[in-house]
């Protein structure tokens, strides 16, 4: 394609484009570098990037001296995994079962299952926290697991059974004349082939789980079963005076979603692109 | 001997487990909420009251107030994301899904880093920025020569929603532009290029051939819009307590909600009145959903390529 852009056009372009950046990263960048830096110096030259002389790591040992944060991480990894690993499962089951089978009432099973793209799951919480009492799961880590599998699987198995319509019919028929079960089709034929919209579904799935703070303030504020999102929420409300500490608790709070997102960030950008939401 | 069809069993295997988990967290409680909203509790007794609790959230100045004020608020909060949001968005796409840009990717992936950012981290940092005993805000003002124009934003009633509402717009600037920039990547090179034969480039070409083209993921991105900003509740929690202070100024359905169920200071929480507000707002995405689908879905034109 013989486009010609301007140089001038071009330049602005970038002059839009690179100031937006510095918008989204700004406040990440002054949290970063003052939880690094003594207090004084953090109130008189907020914008300086830590010197050997403000440098001072006194958030940080706060922080992991009074907060029991390795316990919060533990339960939000053993949350967002957990769920994560059912979203993914059951919803890849479903979208086989949906894309692959002619039955009756598949198009209304598909419509039921979408129905939860559109309607938030929150909307259900009042029954949701009785029905978690009655069955004696408050302060359960497996309450979350639960609400958070029915949250993510409307949208993975809408995204799953799309994909699953590419894989060659061919393919799931040489393994059937082979004898397999379709059983055995689905896990070691089709799962194998969509696992890049696993990954997809997996970054969509998780970011908000790990990040939720409406259910585990609800479902699950118990000390051992907090979460690090609800931690932090607490752990910052105690100390609001104390701002080396609250810089550092955000510091530590936006690193592991961080890594994770650079990690990820490939799959689900060629995700999007590839067409899952077109 | 003509016998029936076997049962394909491996159906219903593959589909129980979904529709298990999603039956039972999702459907079961939304209708048990929406039964619930139709009880009302006399001395710990739950009684049928019909339509009554609706009627005292619509009606009863005790709880009217609120309930217009959040229904009011949000409305506000939601027409700053469509004003403000969206159309940057779609500017930044634009941009980036220009040909031969250099550093696309990097723009990309730091635009979006707010998006994934817990609310905790999103409502504290942007307090602590805008705090006027801090003074990033007044300090950066001054900079440009503008510090009069510094206000405690967040603790003025007139400005702490719209401040608010733009910190959200913020955070989730980077979907509209995930969504639109994947609308415009996959329009073909070949509408481009004669459109350039027939003389319409840049800004002609965006207006006349992208926009039209886009348009189904624009009403996609406003019904996603509408939902998350009628179920929001983090941001404001977590930066105003609650109470959505300078009162109520910041109170939108979902903490309205959350203070109604639980309970606040002296109040008691309440599960029947937080079920008629949470039947309220299930309602309103509803009403919201389904103009979407049947008003504005079905007339917009999409195009096969």
């Amino acid at each position: 394609m013989a486009t010609r852009t301007p140089l001038s056009r071009s330049i602005a372009a970038h002059a839009v484009l690179i100031a937006y950046t510095v918008i989204a990263l700004f406040p990440v960048f002054v949290i970063v570098i003052n939880s690094f830096k003594s207090r004084r110096a953090i109130f008189a030259e907020p914008l300086a990037i830590p010197t050997p002389d403000t440098f001072d790591l006194v958030g940080y040992t706060t922080v992991l001296k009074q907060g029991d944060f390795f316990q919060y991480f533990q339960n939000s990894m053993v949350v967002t995994c957990g769920s994560l690993f059912f979203v993914l499962l059951f919803g890849a089951m479903a979208a086989f079962a949906l894309s692959e089978y002619r039955f009756r009432g598949n198009t209304l099973m598909g419509l039921y299952l979408a129905l939860g793209i559109m309607i938030p799951i929150r909307l259900g919480t009042v029954a949701i926290l009785q029905m978690m009492v009655a069955s004696g799961l408050v302060n359960t880590l497996t309450a979350l697991v639960l609400v958070y599998t029915a949250q993510g699987l409307p949208l993975a198995v809408f995204i799953l059974s799309e994909f699953m319509k590419q894989v060659s019919d061919d393919l799931k028929n040489a393994g059937r004349i082979d004898g397999l079960s379709e059983y055995r089709i689905f896990f070691t034929l089709v799962l194998p082939l969509v696992r890049p919209a696993m990954a997809t579904v997996a970054v969509f799935t998780m970011i908000p789980i790990w990040n939720d703070l409406w259910f585990p303030l609800i479902l699950a504020p118990a000390e051992e079963v907090k979460t690090i999102t609800l931690g932090s929420q607490v752990f910052i409300g105690q100390f609001v005076t104390n701002w080396n500490a609250v810089l550092a608790a955000l510091s530590l709070a936006i690193v592991p979603v961080l890594v994770l997102y650079l990690i990820f960030s490939r799959q689900l950008i060629r995700g999007i692109t590839a067409g899952a939401v077109k | 001997m003509a016998g029936r069809k076997p049962v394909r069993w491996h159906i219903a295997v593959f589909l129980a487990p979904a529709v298990l988990v999603y039956t039972a967290m999702m459907i079961v409680p939304l209708f048990g909420t929406l039964n619930l909203s139709l009880y009302t509790s006399v001395d710990r007794i739950s009684q049928f009251a019909g339509l009554d609790n609706f009627r005292t959230l619509f009606g009863d100045p005790r709880w009217a107030d609120a309930f217009w004020n959040a229904l009011g608020n949000n409305g506000w909060f939601f027409l700053i994301h469509m004003l403000v949001q969206n159309p940057i968005g779609i500017v930044l796409a634009a941009l980036l899904s220009s040909p031969r840009l250099r550093m696309a990717a990097f723009y990309r992936t730091a635009i979006f880093i707010p998006t994934i950012l817990s609310f905790v981290i999103v409502g504290f940092v942007w307090k602590l920025i805008l705090s006027p005993i801090w003074g990033i805000a007044p300090g950066m003002l001054d900079f440009v020569g503008l510090k009069s124009l510094f206000a405690p934003w967040l603790g003025k009633e007139e400005y702490a929603l719209t401040a608010l509402a733009l910190v959200s717009v913020w955070q989730f600037v980077g979907i509209p532009m995930m969504l639109i920039y994947a609308a415009l990547l996959s329009i073909p090179d070949e509408v481009l290029e004669a459109a350039e034969m027939d003389g319409i480039t840049g800004m002609s070409q965006f207006w006349k051939i992208k926009l039209p083209l886009i348009l189904p993921s624009i009403g996609i991105i406003s019904i996603l819009t509408f939902v998350g900003n009628f179920n929001a509740f983090d941001l404001i929690y977590v930066s105003q307590g609650a109470l959505a202070g300078p009162d109520f100024a910041t109170d939108i359905l979902g903490t309205f909600l959350y203070r109604t169920f639980f309970g606040f200071q002296l109040q008691l929480g309440d599960p029947h009145m937080g079920a008629t507000i949470a039947t309220a707002m299930f309602g309103i995405i509803l009403v919201g959903v389904c103009f979407y689908l049947f008003a504005i879905q079905t007339r917009l034109r999409r195009y096969q390529f």
